[in-house]
């Protein structure tokens, strides 16, 4: 448990446009009660550099700073080393933030720099799974068989044909101290990660799953209930790993099937139409259960 | 002292002596021996600064970036490829207002893939917001970057500095430098970078931040501005350097013999040696003929060339550089200034000359004297090109 005063409220302030029900805006709120004001932060473009800076209105009571797409993790570099030069790193923190498509597809060269020069920075991944700020196009992290604008449903297709990349694995390739994946529906998880990442030097990835309300089509009353879901089916394993090897998992107290995840969003509709799509199905409970045993989830 | 210096060393010499914090790069030919001098002297202890090896062009510029929010003085150094791959950033540095310095080894673009000098690099990024500055020798390159940071750094510019020096002629040649014997006046010239906004925990900003269409083009039109004004702090920086140091290169332009001259040669970086040789020869055998130096493309000196050029009868451009679908670009920016200024009684021929690093001899630049009397608005024609490969 936190006590009130390793909570520093509001340094991520609501007046934000970001969507009712949005599971990011919930985790940087999160994750900010744990970093503390002596923070500085990158965004990589999408919804969370958008929806929380319009100037000349800012949500950041921190020092922060947004560049491009793809190079929120290089621009942390920067701002690491001139840290390092001023003598001032030792006290601060430094976090670089992005979608999954900022980190998995178009900004994986940079934050594979980051991470082979072991920069002291704490690389977060909010992973909705799409590009959802540009409508919900498909990225390397998208589901298999979710639909989105550019992997649609029709008469020759069921969705994203591609399973989602291994991306804490790729941050685990590269030997960095720390790497982890939470999931906006376990703050407490989330909370504990961001505070053990905190006292390791070195570079550090945080994986977080973040439903969208818009991009998933779900009520936004389920944005916590649907994360919560991603784990306990074994679609969204959560774990910690040091260097190479994982060193904790959340466990599944009682695996539930994917279908009671899969049914409480539009993007997964198409499966439910027909024999082939709970062929689907069963391919992406086979997935579930290959998570379960490949993580040691039960 | 004077020492035999190597282009890129006496570049690296001039970055030591600015003192720059944060130092990042990606290697590229003919770029690659000023990074490697650089973190050498980091490596001996000689500059005390955090260098960034890092996976690309990108994230080098990127970097500085970030460490130049931070609000301390950094350096990149590229060329060509590297600095296409780098444009999307060098716009970003330009619109967030950060002095970052760097160094462009001027080089072909590809393709074909070619590693040898011209300008069509630095011509690909000119309207990104940063000042680009033209070194004609190694002494005007090492000094022009202790001027870039204090030109960048001015809290009336603010904005990115790339000085263009070309690729191998300059950066793989050595030639006879004077550097500056030590570092406190260099420190009296240049003083330590202090930024009014920076990424600070005790007083928090938002940098980058969405810019909407009631905003936006404010944004674009202060640092539209902040280039106008930057006309004035680089002929200040040559104009103070030249009182500590006692060297001086022109302001924004220079001139060469242009008393009386009826014929002007106008061109940017090394290859003015080679005209200016040229002129002298033909200044002897009688031509009233002289030279104008563009030492700052972007601000693009328009007074100055309209006030040099408007009494002369032939301005011939050399350029090393061409704009598929129109022609040339120095040649048609100077044609511009003229006519903005109503002067229509100068013949301007501009010629595209030595792309991919072939050689510009000084036969050539007598041919174009020739030509240029007979000649009226000549504009990017390729110069010695050789019929068997067209």
């Amino acid at each position: 448990m936190l006590t009130k005063e390793e909570t520093h409220n509001e340094l991520f302030t609501m007046g934000h446009t970001g969507c009712s029900g949005c599971a990011q805006s919930m985790s940087v709120k999160l994750i900010m009660e744990i970093l503390g004001k002596n923070t500085i932060a990158t965004s990589a473009t999408g919804c969370l550099e958008v929806f929380s800076t319009r100037w000349p209105e800012s949500s950041w009571k921190i020092p922060w700073i947004h560049s491009l797409f793809e190079n929120s993790a290089a621009v942390a570099s920067g701002v690491e080393a001139a840290l390092k030069y001023m003598g001032k790193k030792d006290g601060i923190t430094v976090i670089a933030q992005g979608g999954d498509g900022g980190t998995a597809d178009i900004g994986l060269q940079a934050l594979s720099g980051m991470f082979e020069r072991n920069h002291d920075v704490l690389y977060i991944c909010y992973d909705n799974g799409a590009y959802m700020n540009t409508g919900y196009q498909r990225s390397g992290l998208t589901p298999f068989d979710a639909y989105t604008t550019t992997s649609p449903s029709g008469k020759e297709s069921f969705g994203n044909n591609r399973p989602k990349k291994y991306m804490p694995e790729i941050a685990m390739a590269h030997r960095i101290p720390y790497t982890a994946v939470s999931s906006a529906g376990y703050p407490i998880d989330l909370q504990k990660k961001v505070k053990k990442a905190m006292t390791i030097k070195g570079a550090k990835y945080l994986q977080v799953d973040v439903p969208c309300v818009p991009g998933w089509k779900y009520e936004p009353k389920y944005s916590v209930r649907l994360a919560q879901l991603a784990v306990q089916t074994g679609l969204y394993p959560l774990f910690e790993a040091e260097y190479d090897k994982i060193i904790s998992v959340k466990k599944i107290s009682k695996k539930v099937p994917v279908e009671e995840y899969l049914k409480l969003q539009g993007r997964f509709k198409h499966l439910f139409k027909d024999e082939a799509g709970r062929a689907e199905i069963e391919k992406i409970q086979k997935m579930a259960d290959e998570n379960i045993e490949r993580y040691g989830l039960m | 002292m004077k020492q035999v210096l190597e282009g890129s060393m006496a570049i690296a010499d001039g970055v030591r002596m600015a003192e720059p914090h944060v130092i990042s790069a990606y290697p590229i030919t003919p770029q690659t021996h000023i990074v490697e001098h650089l973190s050498q002297m980091v490596a001996d202890g000689d500059l005390k600064a955090e260098f960034i090896m890092v996976e690309s062009e990108h994230s080098a510029a990127s970097v500085v970036l970030g460490a130049s929010a931070c609000g301390v003085r950094t350096y990149t150094a590229t060329a060509a490829q590297g600095l296409l791959y780098m444009e999307e950033v060098i716009y970003n540095i330009a619109g967030m207002r950060l002095p970052v310095v760097m160094t462009l080894a001027n080089r072909a673009i590809s393709a074909p893939i070619n590693i040898w000098n011209d300008m069509q690099d630095a011509m690909a990024i000119r309207d990104t917001g940063a000042i680009m500055l033209v070194a004609e020798n190694n002494q005007e390159a090492y000094d022009m970057h202790i001027q870039a940071f204090k030109i960048a750094e001015n809290r009336d510019v603010m904005l990115p500095v790339i000085v263009n020096v070309d690729g191998f002629v300059l950066t793989h040649t050595f030639e006879v430098v004077e550097t500056i014997d030590g570092i406190d006046k260099v420190r009296e010239y240049l003083p330590p970078i202090n930024m009014e906004y920076k990424l600070d925990v005790e007083n928090p900003y938002s940098f980058g931040t969405l810019g909407e269409p009631s905003v936006y083009m404010e944004s674009r039109y202060n640092m539209y501005n902040a280039m106008k004004y930057s006309a004035k702090t680089i002929t200040d920086a040559a104009n103070e350097f030249n009182d500590m140091f006692g060297r001086f290169y022109g302001g924004l332009t220079d001139t060469y013999k242009m008393d009386d001259a009826q014929t002007v040669i106008v061109a940017m970086g090394s290859v003015l040696g080679t005209i200016k040789d040229v002129v002298d020869e033909l200044r002897e055998s009688g031509k009233k003929i002289g030279v104008l130096k563009v030492r700052s493309f972007r601000p693009f000196p328009e007074e100055e060339i309209v006030d040099a050029l408007k009494n002369v009868k032939n301005v011939i451009v050399i350029e090393k550089a061409i704009c598929p679908g129109k022609g040339g670009i120095l040649s048609v920016e100077i044609r511009d200034s003229l006519f903005k200024h109503k002067i229509n009684t100068v013949n301007v021929n501009g010629y595209t000359i030595g792309l991919g690093g072939r050689d510009i001899t000084p036969k050539n630049i007598k041919d174009l004297v020739e030509r240029a009397e007979k000649e009226e608005n000549v504009d990017g024609e390729f110069i010695g090109l050789s019929q068997q490969y067209l």
